[in-house]
């Protein structure tokens, strides 16, 4: 059972890290008018958004390190092992090579492979040099049982705003800032757009597919950059698909949405958590009504509102088990009869508790 | 003796009435305040600490520093505490820094931007 799971991690000291996580992939059958598997069901892990932030010589801030190594431990704990893991970007706080190959090797530690997704945080100091020399192509698409996925580099942004800059840092730093009134909307590009009509005009409608990119694939808050300038068009090439699922990083928050036929999951941040746009009142913001927020977080605990996620890929259409630090897990499972994804526990307004709230 | 004669500078003076302001004066009020607030901004965009990390890293725009909130109960703290406290847990925990003076110029210029950006909010003292 999946409490027995969560019981186990929230007590998962250190100590006891030969033990495995007991999980099965019966807890599926979640009886929200599943249709039968059209392809082999299968779990994977997704980690994502850890900020390793260089200090001096061998220094790392130490509260970020924690959150990737907890990660790591407990993505190895699973039984059955994920078929696979997704680091969803933001390895690096501001792209250095010391942070590149510091995440490299705590990431070294896990067992399942591994596929990567770039973040802004890597790409501005050098324009994904040495991410797709030492790491990854920064989009490909792959095939695992019957699923087709597909990582994007949706970071990318206007040429006349990446040329300003006197210095790479200048522009890796004027890139990190969320709340930068000289920051630059994100963009897939028209090259990637091309690549991605190609690479699904190989596939039938009928084919589940994934999309893995770092921002949202929809519009949410353009003054932090939870936010895709070419969303759209992405979106209108994926149209024709009957199951498609985006999941994105950094937004390091539970957030989740439903737009015509593309379910949306934002993964959880390993670093920190983020405030809603909704508690910023001086600009107007569309953050889905569909989320029921996560638990404001305790400054007190630098764990709380952080974690990672487990998915349950079925028939199609993925469960989301969000793994939260200091928090209750919360579960979100795409509704076949709703045709929208809920959480299992606090969708309904009645059942909401007081943490959720946010202001 | 000085008392006569203060009477009779102001009967001498008539125009200078109290505290009477102009429009020139409140320009250069809100001048003043944007210059600490401004200050604020660049502080609370910065490694205060010792570990590289900024305030706007978690709270950008100041979100999530809820000052129309405070003063209230922090249960961690045992007391009801005041938002400058709340500032110094901030910079001595996520950012390994120094606490500030609670009447240095740096914490009145981040009370003043994060408030700034708090702006129109009602008032909500002891909510959590
Ligand atoms: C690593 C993340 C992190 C950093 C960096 C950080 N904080 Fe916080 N801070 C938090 C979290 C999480 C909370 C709790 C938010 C909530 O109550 O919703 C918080 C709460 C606060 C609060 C109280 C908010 C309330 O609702 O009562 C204040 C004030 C505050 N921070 C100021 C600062 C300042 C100033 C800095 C820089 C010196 C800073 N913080 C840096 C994570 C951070
Ligand atoms: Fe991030
Ligand atoms: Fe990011």
């Amino acid at each position: 059972m999946s409490i027995d799971r969560r019981t186990f991690l929230k007590h998962l000291g250190a100590a006891s890290a030969a033990a495995t996580l007991p999980f099965s992939l019966v807890e599926v059958a979640w009886g929200l008018g599943s249709k039968p598997a059209e392809h082999e069901s299968f779990t994977f892990a997704y980690i994502s958004d850890s900020h390793l932030t260089h200090i001096k010589g061998t220094r790392f801030t130490s509260n970020f390190d924690r959150g990737l190594r907890k990660a790591v431990m407990e993505v190895n704990l699973l039984d059955p092992k994920p078929d696979f893991v997704i680091y969803g970007g933001d390895l690096a706080q501001l792209g250095k090579r010391e942070e590149l190959d510091h995440g490299l090797e705590l990431l070294s530690g896990l067992r399942p492979p591994l596929k990567w997704v770039i973040g802004e945080h890597d790409f501005y100091l050098d324009m994904g040099e040495y991410w797709q020399d030492k790491i990854s192509p920064l989009y490909y698409s792959f095939d695992h049982k019957g699923v087709h996925f597909v990582v994007l580099n949706s970071i990318l942004t206007h040429e006349a705003w990446i040329n300003q800059w006197t210095t790479p840092m200048e522009r890796m730093l004027n890139m990190a800032r969320l709340d930068n009134p000289r920051g630059s909307p994100f963009m897939v590009g028209e090259r990637q757009l091309r690549w991605l009509r190609e690479d699904l005009a190989k596939y039938d409608d009928s084919i589940p597919i994934v999309i893995l990119s770092h921002s949202p694939l929809y519009k949410i808050f353009k003054p932090w950059n939870f936010w895709t300038d070419d969303a759209e068009k992405v979106q209108k090439l994926l149209r024709r698909f009957s199951r498609v699922t985006v999941l994105h990083g950094h937004v390091h928050q539970v957030l989740y949405n439903q737009i015509g036929n593309i379910t949306f999951y934002a993964m959880m941040a390993t670093a920190w958590p983020w405030p809603y746009p909704v508690s910023y009142v001086q600009k107007p913001n569309q953050v889905p009504k569909l989320t029921v927020f996560m638990n404001r977080a305790d400054p007190f605990h630098s764990r709380d509102g952080t974690g990672w996620d487990i998915l349950d890929m079925d028939s199609g259409a993925i469960t989301n088990h969000y793994q939260l630090w200091l928090n209750e897990n919360r579960t979100v499972a795409f509704d076949f009869k709703l045709k929208h994804p809920v959480d299992l526990k606090f969708q309904n307004p009645d059942k909401r508790i007081p943490p959720q709230l946010h202001y | 003796m000085k008392h006569r004669i203060i009477v009779f500078l102001a009967l001498a003076t008539p125009l200078a009435l109290g505290d009477e302001f102009s429009q020139k004066d409140l320009e250069r009020w809100r001048a003043e305040f944007n210059t600490v607030m401004e200050k604020g901004e660049k502080l609370f965009h910065s490694t205060l600490g010792s570990n590289q990390v900024s305030c706007d890293q978690c709270h950008p725009n100041g979100a999530n520093t809820h000052p129309e909130t405070y003063p209230k109960f922090q249960k961690q703290l045992g007391k009801v505490a005041t938002l400058r406290e709340m500032i110094n847990w901030c910079l001595q925990n996520p950012l390994e820094g120094k606490p500030l003076p609670l009447d240095s110029d740096e914490m009145i210029a981040l009370e003043a931007y994060i408030t700034w950006e708090r702006r129109g909010v009602p008032l909500a003292p002891g909510k959590h």
